[in-house]
């Protein structure tokens, strides 16, 4: 089978990386809960301990702060630590050494000292897991001067974005979604790197720009042939990264089409779709032929309840919905 | 038994320490140092005495009381009196200011004022060491505060699984910013808190800096082979304010200290305690001393005359270093 054709899936695509850039690379290890568990964490870690023994590949206690801080330090130290947090909602106990020192370390130093560490975070979307086990927060890290947001929504960019944080010298957060791991896509079997900063755009179109990142673009794919049926030929971006912001994809395509909509699997106030629509509005405003509409979690914690689920986790319709009723406007 | 060098080395380290502090009361005083200081005068024993066993390649990670442990560390005076003025050629290049001094090159990794903010950075820079098998101790140095975050705990636990190299080194000097520390714990003894993570923890008077060498030494030596970690706590007295110099003993309105305890502290002065041992002992005599200090003096002199020649960084590289492009 040839490279460019071998499909396997997003969470093995996760452990790909892990295996090759921990084999080129003996100042990579990977710590966290979960990290030789046979289900905690999918089986995006599956071989690794056996790859690399227990000196590099740490499980930990439950100790997120602590933890978190001893991956950021030993960055400082020269290693270039992966730390996951299996569920992304732990990691609000690990804020002081994301936000505190690892955004700031670099700057703090005058540039005299960095911080290579990629901070993998989990969302567990769904299946009644309630508000506790669930959230995405993209926009909390987007928020803070030196950090970078990866969020990969398919096997190719999965793998290429974690060895493209891997190397890079700063801070990466790194989130994926549960959701994805089964997804199937090529991958090729060499190293590579997706860049970070970079969108991509899935499908050309000229009447709407459909902004989306990570989950929610398999979604905004299924709204897009949807809309393709009824001639409504839409732009699909995929962010890839949240921070840095690609502006010039979002800038060249809503400059062609003059529509927006801006799909997020997070909340809304503050949010990324938010900062979207501000650097559209502030750099691209002439070229608006309707206002910026977003999709996105209501302003609520997650329920458990199936029923309320449904209503709270927004899908294709939604995206499909609102795309069409933008392109009325005005007509 | 210590060489004389050896003594007249702690000596000088503690007195341009000492120096470097006083100096830096008058420039907060008139406004010209702007960015909050904590001085470290009244505790230079610890530094000191930590810092001797370690070798240049180990590391140290500090708190906002930092000067100490930075010039300890083998730090250029300089560069740290221009990092507290603000300046281009500051350790952190005036982007970090008094609180986060740094000097990567000398194994000072960095510093914060975020309480116990850098406890588990020191533990991961020894889990480092003990991945890459390189033989490195780290030391994380924090205060009694810090006895009351739960990730010291957290790093407590860690660091004894893995059995890293690391020395927890707890300043205590009975006061957390204002509060002291009968209103912060029920036990003032925190060394006690290593022990149900089994830890080897000891508790040493922090002001002589010879019985803080000889625990340092054994910490670190343990730590070296592969005996770590070990948690040292050390009592001591600040003989300025929490921030700045002039609160607690001026008789101001921030006056929060009893004035006969900080006229016990005083006579326990830990630069005072080792002149009368060197002077016991013939190792240093009194002139040896004040050359000692003039030569502290005239350091101190020249760094400040290359802080406040140097320029201020260009407001134009106000978002240089965000990222290592």
């Amino acid at each position: 089978m040839s490279s460019i054709n071998r499909k396997i899936t997003y969470s093995l695509a996760i452990n790909e990386a892990l295996q090759q850039i921990m084999a080129l690379d003996q100042s990579v290890f990977l710590i966290g809960q979960g990290v030789k568990s046979p289900w905690y964490v999918g089986n995006t870690c599956q071989g690794l301990l056996e790859s690399f023994g227990p000196e590099r590949v740490i499980d930990t206690p439950v100790s997120e702060n602590a933890i978190t801080g001893s991956a950021v330090g030993a960055a400082i130290a020269g290693m270039k630590p992966v730390i996951v947090h299996p569920r992304m909602d732990f990691m609000m106990y690990a804020m002081d050494p994301i936000i505190n020192e690892a955004a700031n370390w670099h700057y703090m130093c005058g540039g005299k000292s960095s911080v290579p560490v990629v901070i993998w975070g989990i969302v567990n979307r769904g299946e009644e897991q309630a508000a506790q086990h669930s959230q995405a927060f993209q926009a909390l890290f987007a928020h803070i001067p030196g950090l970078k947001v990866v969020m990969p929504s398919t096997p190719y960019d999965a793998k290429g974005l974690l060895i493209a944080a891997i190397r890079d010298e700063n801070p990466v957060i790194y989130i994926d979604d549960r959701w994805l791991y089964p997804q199937e896509g090529p991958v090729p079997e060499e190293v590579y790197e997706v860049p970070i900063g970079k969108g991509m755009i899935r499908k050309r179109g000229a009447d709407l720009t459909l902004v989306s990142s990570s989950y929610m673009v398999i979604e905004s794919l299924k709204a897009a042939q949807e809309l393709a049926e009824e001639e409504i030929d839409v732009e699909l971006i995929d962010l890839r990264t949240v921070k840095p912001l690609d502006e010039e994809i979002l800038l060249k395509s809503v400059k062609k089409t003059g529509r927006m909509v801006i799909a997020d699997g997070s909340w809304k106030n503050c949010g990324i779709s938010a900062d979207v629509s501000a650097v559209v509005s502030e750099k691209a405003f002439q070229s608006l032929k309707a206002p910026i509409k977003r999709v996105t979690l209501p302003d609520s914690p997650a329920p458990a309840s199936r029923m309320l689920e449904k209503k709270y986790y927004p899908d294709a319709k939604n995206i499909a919905t609102t795309a069409r009723n933008l392109i009325k406007y005005g007509k | 038994m210590h060489s004389k060098e050896f003594l007249k080395k702690l000596y000088r380290t503690m007195v341009r320490i000492r120096c470097c502090e006083e100096s830096l009361v008058e420039p907060i005083l008139k406004g010209e140092v702007r960015c909050p200081v904590h001085l470290y005068s009244g505790e230079e024993a610890i530094a000191v005495g930590i810092c001797a066993p370690l070798k240049k390649k180990d590391n140290i990670f500090s708190t906002h009381r930092s000067h100490g442990h930075y010039l300890a560390k083998g730090g250029d005076m300089s560069a740290l009196v221009a990092e507290v003025y603000g300046k281009e050629s500051g350790c952190s290049r005036g982007r970090g200011g008094s609180m986060h001094i740094a000097d990567p090159e000398n194994g000072m990794m960095g510093s914060a004022p975020i309480v116990g903010g850098t406890i588990p950075l020191a533990v991961g820079a020894a889990l480092a060491s003990s991945i890459r098998k390189d033989k490195r101790v780290t030391v994380s140095f924090f205060g009694d505060g810090a006895a009351g975050e739960g990730v010291l705990y957290e790093s407590l636990n860690f660091a004894a699984l893995r059995k890293l190299p690391i020395v927890f080194a707890c300043e205590n000097n009975l006061y957390s910013t204002h509060l002291p520390i009968r209103e912060c714990r029920v036990d003032d003894n925190i060394s006690t808190i290593g022990k149900p993570f089994c830890i080897k923890s000891f508790r040493a008077d922090g002001n002589n800096v010879l019985k803080v060498y000889e625990m340092a030494k054994m910490a670190v030596d343990l730590c070296r082979k592969n005996q770590g970690p070990v948690f040292l706590e050390f009592v001591t007295y600040r003989l300025r304010g929490h921030v700045g110099p002039d609160d607690n003993i001026q008789g101001a309105h921030t006056d929060i200290r009893p004035k006969e305890e900080v006229a016990v502290w005083l006579k326990k002065d830990p630069i005072q305690k080792f002149e009368v041992f060197l002077v016991k002992n013939k190792i240093l005599s009194k002139t040896d001393m004040d050359n000692i200090k003039k030569q502290a003096e005239k350091e101190v002199q020249k760094a400040h005359a290359f802080a406040l020649k140097s320029p201020y960084p260009k407001k134009g590289e106000v978002t240089k270093y965000v990222f290592n492009q």
